[in-house]
């Protein structure tokens, strides 16, 4: 017991970076949810849209990114995607977290596709005859009178996206972004000492559910209040 | 493997570079069918650990003793709320070893395939235990009074009204939770189980055809997600109660 006590105790100059690393695995998946959610949004768009090419276009990349299990998405970009992009003369560096940011941005945006499909679809065709009877045109009436009330409806699934999200972040790791998971692989590695092991793995899921617990909580507030 | 096959990929090859190597190199092609093995074992395995610890954690829900429930409550919370990577990792990384220091064995208790298991089906189940319940709430009042005026005792009334009714509400809720899962089996790969992202990842990095690679996993998964969707459609059509539900 006294040994596993000094072991946590050695723990303590690492905490900060592990903190980081998580500090880390948040930005990537806000980063990737905007990312996602704006490209979603277009996508979500198309599937309603009355051009039948772009409807069925929009369905079929909808179902693709939200079907391919994430962390082949992920490779898939990790290893495809150039390290650099030359624009104009000059080079962008690529770096590994930003592939990463991409590669989870795809399957959200598959995701917020279909939600965005879904709220604009749940609301009555009343709203739509009601607005065209006030001369108003199509994109004037998804832009004024659809979209925001479907914007309500599609808050709690949007969120529940968020969540799958940032269950899937750690994923990262495996691709060789420095992440809380891979830090603490390092950390272990580092400091060889198997009384660790429990610690630092459970650290980092107990990270995990401190953040991702009350948005849960919050969402299920939306979801029983609609 | 048949040899017409074999011949259009190696011609494939030679003419447009394009080495879809496991389907030409007869070794590639067994480490392949390996792979495509161990994906369909870790997924039937998890699903059916999960569907029935899902069930056990509903029923227990449903349990008088307040703290069946809460340990219920805990569980799903725990499982739901953390990425199922970390909850791997914990599991093969920490809780492994730890249990072989105990039990004084310098050998694993269990092997990384076991550990993948255990921990998808652990992680599935958590949501799985939330869709059962759901269906057995969404079993109308009305039915239940009918059953108990027809003089249905308790147990008659959960087996033979609220379980084939909850059975069916909570169908598409479930397809969607083990879509989610044979999706994940893909983590597998990160504790060097050989399921076919696995596999995949040695063929490409020996072969170099990444590309080629990324597009026989993609297609193999899409193909598999969608077989299964169709399979539990026709489970659904099947089951479905005339004149009830939408489904």
């Amino acid at each position: 017991m006294n040994e596993s006590v000094s072991a946590v105790a050695a723990l303590g100059p690492w905490l900060p970076i592990i903190l980081q690393g998580f500090a880390f695995d948040v930005l990537i998946s806000v980063l990737a949810m905007a990312l996602g959610t704006v490209a979603g949004l277009f996508l979500g768009l198309g599937q309603v849209s009355r051009r039948t090419a772009l409807r069925a276009v929009s369905r079929w990349i909808t179902q693709f990114f939200r079907n391919a299990p994430w962390l082949v998405i992920l490779f898939f970009c990790i290893y495809l995607m150039p390290f650099e992009l030359r624009i104009f003369g000059t080079a962008l560096p690529f770096p590994a977290w930003i592939k990463g940011v991409v590669g989870l941005a795809l399957p959200v945006m598959g995701n917020v596709s279909e939600v965005v499909r879904g709220g604009v679809q749940s609301i009555p065709s009343g709203q739509w005859e009601a607005a065209s009877a006030m001369g108003l045109s199509r994109w004037q009436t998804m832009r004024m009178c659809i979209l925001p009330q479907a914007l309500r409806r599609m808050l709690a699934p949007w969120m529940n996206t968020y969540a799958v999200l940032m269950m899937s972040t750690p994923l990262v790791s495996i691709v060789g972004v420095d992440d809380s998971l891979r830090v603490a692989g390092s950390v272990l590695a580092t400091l060889n000492d198997p009384a660790l092991l429990m610690p630092v793995y459970g650290l980092v899921l107990v990270l995990f559910f401190l953040y991702c617990a009350p948005i849960a909580r919050w969402t299920r507030r939306l979801e029983s209040r609609a | 493997m048949n040899s017409v096959i074999a011949d259009f990929f190696r011609w494939l090859n030679a003419e447009y570079g394009l080495n879809f190597s496991v389907f030409h190199d007869a070794f590639e092609w067994g480490t392949f069918v390996e792979g495509v093995g161990f994906t369909f074992a870790l997924a039937a395995a998890s699903i059916a650990g999960s569907v029935l610890l899902g069930m056990a954690g509903a029923f227990m829900q449903g349990a008088r003793s307040r703290w069946w429930r809460a340990v219920v409550e805990a569980y799903v919370w725990a499982f739901r709320n953390t990425p199922p990577l970390v909850q791997l990792y914990f599991f093969y990384f920490a809780l492994g070893p730890t249990l072989s220091r105990a039990v004084g064995s310098t050998t694993p208790v269990l092997s990384n395939i076991s550990w993948a298991v255990i921990s998808l089906t652990l992680f599935a189940a958590a949501f799985n235990v939330e869709i059962f319940r759901a269906g057995m709430e969404a079993v109308p009042h009305s039915m239940l009074e009918a059953a108990r005026a027809m003089g249905m005792n308790r147990r008659q009334i959960f087996a033979k009204v609220t379980l084939p009714l909850a059975w069916r509400i909570s169908l598409p809720a479930l397809n969607n939770n083990l879509i989610n899962l044979i999706k994940t089996t893909t983590n597998a790969s990160a504790i060097a189980v050989p399921e076919l992202l696995y596999v995949a990842s040695q063929v490409w990095a020996q072969n170099l055809n990444t590309a080629e690679m990324m597009i026989v996993l993609l297609v193999f998964y899409l193909a598999v997600i969608g077989l299964f969707v169709l399979l539990m459609s026709a489970v659904e059509k099947k089951l479905a109660v005339p004149g009830w539900g939408s489904a």
